[in-house]
């Protein structure tokens, strides 16, 4: 009965989801496009400072930036080259927003997922072997290894990366890889004490098959979630690490975009990685509901 | 409290109290040049050396402490005042209300934090004075810095409302203001310190990251961030090894708020 609701209930979420993430494109599509028309001298073009043009050729550059358009008009327009995958022009680059992000995006995605799977494989590995043992030693020294990468800000594992030669993706794992410790073995610690688990453990189970069978089929819903919001955490942790790497990818354009004051790039760009993250985030629930529905 | 987190207290108001006494300890104002001695090694003029414009490290460490140490406990208290207005007006009234709030809730929470803080930072001067961008810097993260506790804090409150207590005042006649205010804040109010208390080592950290950047705190005015700055030349730390003491002090502080922190199951 349960289960047969679970299903129907799928739908329904991911729909709701669609839904909420083209609410999310127009709504941040609005906003983006309000920033960048309201920013201080926005449409001022340095050729207009040009002694050199006449006003007829200014008058005719200012009608070739439709400044006499109305709002509502700049608006329709805005969404329109949008829905074109048209995101402007970066003003310091003097390059289309869309070519840069198809160059920066690719790079930044290797290195998260790259730099995802070292984060997962060892904090998943220390959680386990956490669980397995138990001793208070090792439990201590794990936690104190956390602990102090947890204290570190991502510029200064970013610098320790350029010292030490590391590429980028290592550095994003050694950003990400404490918080998701923290978080598996707490989820693991759950679902291992739980009293279907003691009986198991009452009935003579070996320890592999309580983790595959009874431990983790409890903690994958939540394991599941976790995967999305490391992506937010991986992503945010690029922005540092690409910038001081001198890595070519998203974070970079970001930190370059804030430092020249580039509001066509840096609101579109922040718009391109939410809608991603969103996207990211709600496959990742989806598919931890849809996993917690089948087990159940 | 065990005595770990009791140790971490400890050192915690040790160095608070170095801070507010930043004035008096301090060799020479955080921004005086001695311009015969850049770089130089500890002296007792100087004890922990000076920095490549020859300002004195240890005055630059305890302005910077002071800077880091009370303004993100500034901003983390700006940021639980409206993560438990929010969460707490969405718990208790519920409906569309709490939809609503929940739906801008994930969608800040799926957006990279520093991505959000860049592009905010990127709409204002940032030709500013060190003081404007100190305050800007943390007022930033306090206004943005509230989602991940409005989640926390809205289930709580959704757990409040639907208690006895809370229908015996409603039956009395008690309006919603007086509801939320004497009824719910106070029962819910160990979630607010432990979302306090979560949110300081994560601004410490943010203005670091930004500082180091070049987002944050401006120069000549000190923060860890700023401090931090320095390490971007790693092999001049083999030789001057005094250098690494702002990246220590600010590892010490953000474990020792780790420590102290409640347990996970009043913070989660």
């Amino acid at each position: 009965m349960i289960k047969e609701e679970k299903t129907t209930k799928l739908p329904q979420n991911v729909l709701r989801r669609l839904l909420f993430l083209f609410c999310l494109g127009i709504g941040g599509a609005f906003l983006s496009a309000t920033l960048v028309r309201f920013a201080p001298g926005y449409g001022v073009q340095e050729r207009e400072l040009d002694p050199r043009w006449s006003a007829q050729s200014i008058e005719a550059l200012r009608q070739k930036q439709m400044l006499h358009e109305g709002l509502a008009l700049y608006y329709l327009h805005y969404l329109w080259a949008l829905a074109h995958g048209d995101f402007g022009e970066s003003d310091s680059l003097k390059r289309p927003v869309r070519e840069l992000l198809r160059q920066r995006l690719p790079v930044t995605g290797n290195s998260v997922v790259r730099g995802l799977g070292i984060a997962w494989l060892a904090a998943a590995l220390l959680a386990s072997l956490g669980l397995a043992s138990r001793g208070w030693l090792y439990e201590a020294s794990s936690a104190a290894f956390s602990s102090l990468l947890l204290s570190l800000p991502s510029a200064v594992v970013a610098m320790l990366a350029v010292q030490l030669r590391a590429p980028v993706f290592f550095a994003i794992g050694v950003v990400v890889f404490p918080r998701l410790h923290r978080y598996i073995r707490s989820l693991l610690v759950r679902s291992y004490d739980q009293p279907h688990v003691l009986a198991a453990r009452a009935r003579g189970l070996g320890s592999g098959a309580i983790f595959w069978r009874h431990v983790l089929p409890v903690a994958a819903p939540p394991l599941l979630a976790l995967l999305g919001v490391s992506f937010t955490i991986a992503f945010g942790a690029a922005i540092p690490i690409e910038a001081l790497c001198d890595s070519p990818g998203l974070g970079q354009l970001a930190w370059h975009a804030a430092l020249s004051r580039d509001l066509p790039l840096i609101v579109n760009v922040t718009l391109i990685v939410s809608l991603v993250m969103f996207a990211a985030n709600s496959l990742a629930d989806l598919a931890g509901r849809a996993f917690a529905g089948s087990v159940q | 409290m065990s005595p770990l987190q009791k140790t971490a207290a400890i050192i915690l108001c040790a160095i608070f109290l170095l801070m507010v006494l930043a004035t008096i300890l301090v060799p020479a104002p955080y921004a005086r040049q001695f311009r015969d001695a850049p770089n130089a090694r500890p002296s007792t003029a100087h004890p922990l050396g000076t920095d490549a414009l020859g300002r004195d490290s240890l005055s630059r460490l305890l302005y910077g402490t002071r800077v880091s140490l009370l303004l993100a406990p500034a901003a983390a208290l700006l940021s639980t005042v409206i993560a438990a207005l929010l969460g707490s007006a969405a718990g208790f009234l519920g409906g569309r209300f709490e939809r609503i709030i929940l739906a801008a809730t994930d969608l800040s929470l799926a957006l990279p934090w520093l991505f959000l803080l860049l592009t905010v930072r990127a709409m204002l001067p940032l030709d500013v004075p060190p003081m404007v961008s100190v305050v800007i810097a943390f007022l930033m993260m306090g206004l943005l810095g509230w989602q991940a506790s409005v989640r926390v804090i809205c289930a709580a409150a959704r757990g409040v409302r639907d208690s006895d207590f809370l229908l015996l005042a409603r039956s009395s006649g008690c309006k919603p203001a007086r509801l939320l205010l004497c009824h719910v804040a106070p029962n819910l109010r160990t979630l607010f310190y432990a979302q306090f208390w979560i949110s300081i080592p994560l601004f410490i950290l943010t203005e670091a990251n930004l500082s180091i950047l070049g987002l944050g705190v401006m120069e000549p005015m000190a923060s860890w961030g700023n401090l931090l700055r320095g390490f971007e030349d790693f092999s001049a730390l083999g030789a001057n090894p005094w250098r690494l003491v702002p990246l220590v002090l600010l590892v010490i502080v953000v474990m020792c708020f780790q420590l102290v922190l409640p347990s996970q199951e009043v913070t989660q």
